[in-house]
């Protein structure tokens, strides 16, 4: 036992429990800005969505919601999801398998062109699809020639949100998928089994937190985009609407109620994504935990000592 | 022949990996494939496995030649370093994923996970995830899955690399007795000279893709075929003297060299525990201070330092050492009861020239 120290250090240094802890009054004024900013910047405009949705009653806002336009719009953007999605988790597993299994030349290439999405406007992608399918676009004649109609329609209305909502899968599965390595696909083979039975009873399992953690934060994207979806939709009412396009549209008609429902919806998707998320997350943390947990205990043998005979 | 190399070789675009290699492994047999990283004995065990295709050459199971066959047609069983178990498979679905795979009869696959467990000792594991497996029993559910197909020849990378010491040495031990049991073929790679002596009936060495010799461990450990084996398989004194007069010299130490030219350099080596020393210093010819002594266990290593300043290893007992009131600092004599040429002059490592020489005890020569 060390001898104790004779005097009591200053009762400001013994209220820091870590030497390299910062005093209370900063640390609790560096937390309380965090939470009062998150508390104004996030949490009350999202409990005002509600508010203002559910200000004139609860048949007001189902009203609102049924409308066939509203309605309309809630299934194009379920139906822009639903395709922009499945495409988006191919391209995702494709590209992350390249990346996490290969080696290739151009490699570093294809990470920065996956990030492009994150780091282009969306708006500017969405002029991209103008310049590239309108009718003044690079192949605007020949697709109106055969009547193939790509903006101001759903298809471009999918091709703006498959572009913007790309890395998302990518991204999740890239690090899981190099954490895993290939040892367990190769024992896969050596049993007998052949690719796609590799891919479903080995690969798949393995990747599967992080592949559902990139759908929801892909589909949380693909259904809320705006700023290259309104740039290739015409916002024609009824037909080429998505649910934030509407939002815009009821309230620049000064139907604040009608539009704060349809976005409350908008909001209960991102709420649902977050709590998803978040568990996944618990999920993942609490595998890691106990798989560090079951750690082999190593120092069961103690080493003799030993010592030169004289 | 269950297994056979015929002139393999790998390369990796310019490196070549392996170089020209053939051997034989026989039925029944283990067989440790030995070297130190880097020197291609992994990449032999994934050719014989499928895993790689070779550049040249040919491998054969079971007389048949593998070469187009695919990992999957190869009815092998492989052992990965990392075991590489299924995680999100619990031991059973592990163990049973090469029967499913194969279409096993449901009631077939449950009586081979039955005896499988039984005799890994795994009872009582079967739901475990692997994560929740020590090192011992994730190594024990790793070779129960790779052998649960029957498969002809049982495969193993660095089976004993990932756990501690301790373990090391039971796994071993029971890798022995296992084997023993199924008498199944069995290679495995290793870079500790120790483990391929204790373990295996014959030993591969490689080193830098080349093979250096196959033998017992007997026969590598006392016969090394070159400089290399020699040096890598235990401990050796090596030695470069010089020939003058049909004698090679080197500090005090003479060796015989009748039919060498005057000027030639040989170079000669022995085991430490072919060093015999005494405290007496009467007893042998040569005399040496003892510089340190290194406990191994049963047995003690200790420097010798000569008058020269040449510095050689010798090995004996504990009751030796005591026998003969030996301590650091103390001044002995020695002799060398037995040594190999390894090689004439320093290019040529020819094991031909190998030369057995016991010399007589030079009991009071130097009175």
């Amino acid at each position: 036992m060390a001898a104790l120290p004779l005097t009591q250090p200053p009762k400001a240094l013994r209220q820091s429990q870590r030497g390299t802890e910062e005093p209370p009054f900063i640390k609790w004024m560096l937390i309380s800005v965090a939470l009062i900013f998150c508390f104004v910047f996030l949490l009350l405009p999202l409990v005002n969505v509600l508010a203002q949705a559910f200000s004139k009653g609860i048949v007001n806002y189902w009203e609102s919601i049924a409308n066939p336009d509203s309605w309309a719009a809630i299934r194009l953007t379920v139906l822009v999801a639903a395709i922009s999605v499945p495409l988006n988790v191919g391209f995702g597993l494709a590209a992350a398998w390249a990346i996490a299994k290969f080696e290739f030349r151009c490699k570093s290439l294809l990470i920065t062109l996956i990030d492009l999405p994150f780091s282009v406007s969306p708006v500017v992608a969405g002029l991209m699809f103008i310049v590239l399918f309108g009718l003044q676009g690079f192949f605007g004649e020949w697709l109106d020639a055969h009547d193939v109609k790509i903006i101001f329609a759903i298809p471009g209305i999918v091709l703006a949100t498959v572009f913007v909502t790309f890395p998302f899968v990518a991204r999740e599965l890239i690090p899981v998928m190099q954490a895993t390595g290939t040892d367990q696909e190769q024992a896969a083979l050596t049993l007998g089994a052949n690719g796609f039975q590799t891919f479903w009873y080995v690969t798949l399992p393995s990747i599967r937190w992080g592949l559902v953690y990139g759908i929801i934060l892909c589909n949380a994207r693909a259904m809320g985009e705006f700023g290259a979806v309104s740039v290739v939709s015409g916002h024609i009412t009824g037909l080429t609407e998505t649910m934030p396009l509407r939002v815009e549209k009821l309230y620049n008609e000064y139907n604040a109620s009608a539009a704060f429902a349809v976005a409350s919806l908008l909001a209960l998707l991102a709420l649902l994504t977050l709590g998803i998320k978040t568990w996944l997350e618990w999920r993942q943390a609490r595998d890691f935990a106990q798989a560090q947990l079951n750690q082999e205990p190593d120092l069961n043998g103690v080493r003799t000592q030993v010592s030169t005979p004289a | 022949m269950s297994i056979e190399l015929r002139n393999v070789t790998k390369k990796f675009g310019e490196v070549v990996a392996v170089n020209n290699v053939s051997f034989s492994v026989k039925e029944g047999e283990l067989m440790a494939l030995l070297g130190p990283s880097g020197g291609g004995k992994t990449t032999v065990l994934r050719m014989i496995a499928g895993l790689e295709l070779p550049t040249g050459g040919d491998v054969f199971i079971r007389g048949q030649r593998v070469n187009d066959l695919s990992v999957q047609q190869r009815n092998i069983g492989f052992v990965f370093q990392s075991y590489a178990l299924f995680k999100t498979m619990n031991v059973v679905k592990n163990i049973a994923f090469g029967l499913k795979i194969k279409k096993w009869k449901r009631a077939a696959i449950h009586a081979r996970i039955e005896e499988l467990l039984n005799l890994f000792g795994l009872q009582g594991l079967e739901k475990r995830y692997p994560h929740q497996l020590s090192g011992g029993q994730r190594q024990r559910v790793a070779i129960a899955r790779a052998l649960a197909p029957k498969p002809s020849v049982l495969l193993l990378d660095e089976p004993f690399g990932a756990v501690d010491a301790k373990i090391r040495q039971e796994l071993r031990e029971w890798l022995v007795t296992l084997h023993h049991d199924l008498n199944v073929t069995t290679v495995f790679v290793t870079h500790d000279q120790e483990e391929a002596l204790e373990v295996s009936n014959r030993i591969v060495i490689f080193s830098r893709g080349v093979l250096e010799q196959v033998g017992a461990p007997r026969e590598v450990y006392e016969q090394p075929a070159n400089e290399f084996v020699a040096r890598f398989i235990g401990v050796m004194n090596i030695l470069e003297p010089e020939v003058r007069d049909g004698v090679a010299r080197i500090g005090e130490l003479e060796f015989p060299a009748h039919d060498q030219p005057n000027g030639q350099k040989m170079r000669i080596g022995f085991r430490p525990y072919a060093v015999q020393i005494s405290s007496d210093l009467t007893q042998y010819r040569y005399h040496a201070v003892l510089r340190h002594t290194f406990f191994l266990g049963v047995m003690l290593r200790v420097e010798l330092e000569l008058p020269s300043g040449l510095v050689l290893r010798a090995r004996m007992s504990k009751e030796e050492y005591s026998h003969e009131a030996l301590y650091d600092g103390c001044e002995i004599t020695f002799q060398i009861r037995q040594y190999r040429v390894l090689a004439k002059h320093e290019a040529a490592l020819a094991p031909e020239t190998e030369l057995r020489y016991q010399p007589p005890p030079v009991v009071g020569e130097h009175i």
